[in-house]
């Protein structure tokens, strides 16, 4: 179970209240107006920024303090999810081993994962020399081996196109069940929240609220997300 | 890490000396330890009769050479300093680190040397050098007049700089800062050092360079070329005499003394004149190489005693500088 | 702002700052605790000092300022020997200053080329004595270095702002303005610091140029405290005058040149939409490469004859001058990327500030005092080489800083919340991503350090015996010696050295290296 216990989010500013319980194994969409603080609050979570009052638990474990490395979670951000000077299959082996050598056995594991993802060809890519949904993909197979035991997506699919889009939806949605990983993913598609995720925090005027049924929200919308929705 | 202990290695070893034999340590200026300067043959000729390792150590120029020996002071590893001139006597002996010498000798010099510190080995004029088929002005005077365009060095960072700064004041006296005052739209320039100077000669880019009278020796008989001449001035060419002398705190006083005993024999004072381009201290039996005989010889020697150069020296870079920052 | 977690520990850095800081004011303070006399200003000083400081001023403003439509030319137009070019103009940059006085001099001077021809329409040769002398040579020395740095900051421009001004329909004025006056903004003040603290300890050329006493500098107010008066308490005055100058320039430098960064791009190859004119563009690259490659001709022209009579232990200093310069470059990098990562990871102002102090610091005085303070420990001699390229290492050092800290705040910025995420330590992250991604501007400041290294005359003349002598040292020899014409071919060995190791630094760098 994922808890935020009464936090305060600064950045400058603007400031950001969350106190809500995620359950353990739940995927939820976090959506709200541009410039409510989605981004925000993921990357507080993941430890990229410092809580101005409250906690973060994970299973009663306090994260609050800890550097973002040492957390149990794996983010992907909007870009810059791969190393553009490594190939493929090592940018994928960071995840499982940032700072060292593999063993043969990791070395399995990079390649199952690099099969899972449909790539196993391209391992000695680089970046630059595979497409989008491709270079999307390796991130994904990183995130596989990471085996963190959060997910939090912060819109990595935003360039790609709606068929492409839905295909890597699909794929996370397969993976986070096979490995029982909590999602977290910030979107601005009600479509896409609706079509992977059950729940939905949605982030608006200065709150961050308890996470609702998805498809309940949708149909009965607050002020908030009726502006936004149109 | 391996790499960079070789490397360093490298760096270091160079001047790996043999340890057995006494070593005797002579600083002198940069251009005579250097392998186109005199010091090469002079190494060679004093470690063959004194069972000794003769290791010169070569800095900047005689100024720098002072202020070397100033710094390291008493515990200086220098026996012998050879290269100060006479402007720096004075400066020297205040230190007291100079021990006073034995050399007895049949000089060759313009004036009569009696200074118990320091033996001369070498001296010449300072000149103006043009191309002998220019011609040139007789005085300070008659060049001031002239459109004649001249380099000279700054006296405060070089020795010839120096010698023309005390020649003028040597000749006028009194009358230096309107000499100075009339000569300044002949100077093209002044350069940090000798070499600065006489480049920009040899490119055109002036008529007359301050040097030596000694200069056109070296393009006579080195390279065979009689273009250059040293212009007579009337009224006298200042001196310069290099000496050395032998440290108070030196470990081998006696090889120092054999040192300042070879200094002024034969054999070295044969290497001077075609290595250093100046003329030796005591004229060798051989006498003076062939080319030397064509060489200006000045009228009237100029000198200021060195017990009077270093505040006459004050005194004239002060009306020097004021005359040339207008 | 909170100070934000690292991917990188900023303290190797922090402490290489320190041993350079140690470094430049240990020596200083070595100095004045010899002296025996307590040093004050002599009233000299001062003409000196206002001198220093309005040549200083002057070069850097004209350096920078024709350095824009240079690099602005450079920037926008694509030409075959364009990179060869870029390499040559930094030639003025590591030439031994006498050298460069002379080559100058035979293009500008009353006999020089320039004068020659003006003659032949019956024309006066030019008046280049004087302080617009001063400022011409110092701009020969610091235009290269000045273009190179803009056109960094140009190339550092992601093309999607072109792109976007472009279809917004701005016309080169308003891209000017939009774009590149603040790249311009944050870019230049450090560019002008820098070429400032080179100026400031310039002596030889300012004399030579300036034509006399008028032109006296404070560096040469050092030498004549250190040789002619032997008053080392105000050699060390006017030495820590000259620090706290370049400290001021640089601390203002710093101040000025804040802004914001233009983000990301996502390394499209720079494609420009703001044509301008070609000619004009043309124009300006002509007369830059006119000014800064006639004077290396002249230089080339005088050493070819020499080049092919050299005496062979100026190849065995150009041996020595090689392994020097190998030293220096490994010291210069041990200490510029460690730097550079500190300055990238934030606010450490204090440690770009103590790689700038290395430009000011007088050479006679960092040598004196590792000279008083090896001698107790060690021969001085023995350990010419060593001090020779450590000295030479801390002088590159600003250039390095320069060409490093953007590349490194870029790769910072770009990948560190996803090291962090991966967990990746500190040094992982400086070896396989900050190393790996700062390789074409570590080869260029190793290029550069390395070519500065061999061209340097630096502490060696204070340490050197007979037996040693690195090539620069050996050119005055020769010069010393009458032979001028060995001592060219000596210079023109020496240029081609220092082009080819910084060519070949410079493309190994690039070697390969990917967007």
């Amino acid at each position: 179970m994922l808890k935020l216990d009464k936090c305060t989010i600064a950045n400058g500013d603007f400031l950001l209240n969350a106190d809500f319980e995620i359950e353990t194994g739940a995927r939820v969409a976090v959506i709200g107006p541009s410039g409510a603080g989605k981004s925000t609050l993921l990357e507080t979570i993941a430890g990229f920024r410092d809580l101005k009052a409250g906690q973060i638990y994970w299973n009663g474990k306090d994260l609050t303090t800890l550097p973002p490395g040492k957390r149990p979670l794996a983010m992907l951000f909007q870009d810059g999810n791969l190393f553009p000077h490594l190939t493929a299959a090592q940018n994928i082996a960071l995840g499982l081993r940032p700072n060292g050598r593999l063993s043969t056995d990791e070395m399995e594991m990079v390649r199952s994962a690099l099969q899972r993802v449909d790539l196993l060809d391209m391992g000695a890519r680089k970046p630059a020399e595979l497409s989008g949904g491709q270079q999307s993909r390796v991130a994904l197979a990183r995130i596989l081996v990471q085996r963190r035991e959060v997910l939090l997506l912060d819109e990595p699919f935003a360039a790609l196109g709606p068929a492409l889009k839905a295909e890597m939806l699909d794929l996370v949605a397969d993976l986070v069940a096979e490995t029982k990983t909590t999602l977290l993913m910030v979107s601005h598609d009600p479509q896409d929240a609706l079509r992977i995720t059950r729940q939905t925090v949605l982030v608006a005027d200065q709150i961050a609220q308890a996470p609702v049924a998805t498809a309940q929200l949708f149909e009965n919308p607050p002020p908030s997300l009726r502006d936004y929705l149109g | 890490m391996k790499h960079l202990a070789i490397a360093a290695g490298i760096l270091t070893a160079t001047s790996a000396v043999a340890a057995d034999k006494t070593q005797l340590t002579v600083y002198t200026y940069d251009s005579f330890v250097s392998d186109w300067g005199p010091g090469p043959k002079i190494e060679e000729a004093f470690e063959a009769i004194c069972d000794c390792d003769l290791n010169l150590v070569g800095v900047e120029d005689g100024a720098a050479l002072l202020s070397r020996i100033r710094l390291e002071g008493e515990n200086t590893e220098a026996d012998v300093v050879l290269g100060l001139d006479t402007n720096l006597i004075a400066t020297a002996k205040e230190t007291g680190l100079f021990a006073p010498h034995s050399v007895t000798a049949d000089y060759a010099l313009p004036i009569k040397w009696t200074d118990t510190t320091f033996v001369p080995y070498d001296w010449g004029y300072f000149a103006f050098v043009h191309n002998a088929d220019a011609s040139a002005p007789a005085n300070f005077r008659e060049l001031a007049d002239s459109d004649t365009k001249i380099i000279i060095q700054d006296p405060r960072s070089s020795t010839p700089g120096l010698g023309l700064l005390l020649w003028v004041k040597a000749a006028y006296g009194d009358e230096a800062p309107t000499i100075w005052a009339d000569l300044a739209d002949n100077i093209v320039t002044v350069t940090k050092g000798w070499s600065e100077s006489y480049g920009l000669f040899l490119d055109g880019e002036a008529d007359m360079v301050l040097s030596y009278t000694t200069s056109p020796a070296y393009h006579l008989i080195a390279e065979e070329d009689p273009s250059k001449a040293a212009a007579a001035f009337d009224e006298g060419h200042y001196m310069q005499i290099e000496v050395a002398a032998k440290l108070a705190g030196s470990d081998h006083p006696e090889l120092a003394d054999q040192f300042l005993d070879f200094m002024v024999s034969e054999t070295f004072q044969q290497i001077i004149p075609t290595t250093n381009w100046m003329y030796p201290a005591v004229t060798p039996s051989s006498g003076l190489p062939e080319g030397f005989d064509t060489l200006v010889i000045p009228q009237k020697a100029l000198i200021i005693d060195p017990s009077e150069a270093a505040t006459k020296r004050d005194q004239a870079l002060t009306e020097w500088l004021s005359a040339l920052s207008q | 702002m909170v100070e934000r977690t690292q991917p990188i520990n900023p303290w190797p850095g922090i402490s290489a700052a320190t041993l350079v800081a140690a470094l430049i004011l240990g020596t200083l303070v070595t100095v004045a605790l010899r002296a025996e006399t307590s040093g004050g200003f002599a009233p000299s000083d001062w003409a000196a000092l206002r001198f220093t400081l309005v040549q200083a001023t002057l070069s850097a403003v004209f350096s920078a300022v024709l350095a824009i439509p240079v690099a602005r030319a450079l920037a926008r137009r694509r030409f075959r020997g364009r990179r060869l070019l870029i390499t040559l103009l930094g030639a003025p940059f590591i030439l031994p200053v006498i050298v460069a006085i002379l080559g100058l001099l035979q293009v500008f001077g009353r006999s020089g080329w320039i004068s020659d021809v003006l003659s032949i329409f019956g024309l006066p040769p030019v008046q280049i004595y004087g302080l617009h002398g001063v400022v011409l040579a110092h701009v020969f020395f610091n235009l290269p270095l000045a273009t190179r740095l803009i056109l960094q900051g140009w190339q550092e421009i992601p093309a999607e702002r072109f792109r976007l001004a472009a279809q917004l329909g701005c016309n080169g004025m308003a891209m000017f303005r939009l774009i590149e006056l603040p790249m311009l903004r944050r870019v230049l003040p450090g560019v002008l610091a820098v070429v400032f603290a080179i100026c400031l300890t310039s002596f030889a050329v300012a004399l030579t140029l300036g034509g006399g006493p008028r032109a006296t500098t404070i560096e040469l107010a050092i030498y004549q405290a250190f040789t002619y008066d032997f008053n080392l308490g105000r050699a060390a005055l006017l030495s820590a005058l000259q620090l706290a100058l370049t400290a001021a320039a640089a601390l203002a430098a710093l101040k000025f040149s804040r802004g914001d960064s233009f983000g990301a791009g996502l390394n499209r190859a720079i494609r420009r939409w703001d044509g301008g004119t070609p000619l004009l563009d043309a124009i300006w690259i002509i007369a830059a490469a006119t000014f800064l490659l006639l004077p290396l001709a002249s230089v080339a022209i005088s050493g070819v004859i020499g080049l092919f009579e050299l005496p062979s232990l100026v190849f065995r200093a150009a041996v020595t001058s090689i392994l020097v310069a190998a030293a220096s470059t490994a010291i210069l990098l041990l200490l510029a990327v460690p730097m550079a990562v500190s300055v990238a990871t934030g606010r450490h102002n204090i440690v770009e500030l103590c790689g700038i102090l290395g430009l000011a610091a007088s050479p006679l005085v960092i040598g004196t005092g590792l000279f008083i303070l090896i001698r107790p420990v060690a021969n001085p001699t023995a350990v010419a080489l060593p001090v020779t390229a450590l000295v030479n290492a801390v002088m590159a050092l600003p250039f390095a800083l320069r060409i490093l800290v953007p590349a490194a705040r870029d790769t910072v910025e770009r990948h560190g919340r996803l090291a962090l995420s991966l967990n990746m330590s500190s040094r992982t992250f400086f070896i396989r991503v900050m190393v790996l991604r700062l390789r074409p501007q570590i080869g260029f400041a190793a290029g550069l350090a390395a070519a500065l290294s061999m061209g340097d005359l630096g502490v060696i003349a204070l340490f050197a015996d007979a037996q040693i002598a690195t090539l620069p040292l050996q050119i005055y020899r020769l010069m010393g010696a009458y032979q001028m014409q060995a001592a060219a071919g000596g210079a023109l060995l020496l240029l081609l050295l220092s082009m080819g190791v910084f060519w070949i630094l410079d493309r190994g760098g690039r070697w390969h290296a990917e967007a």
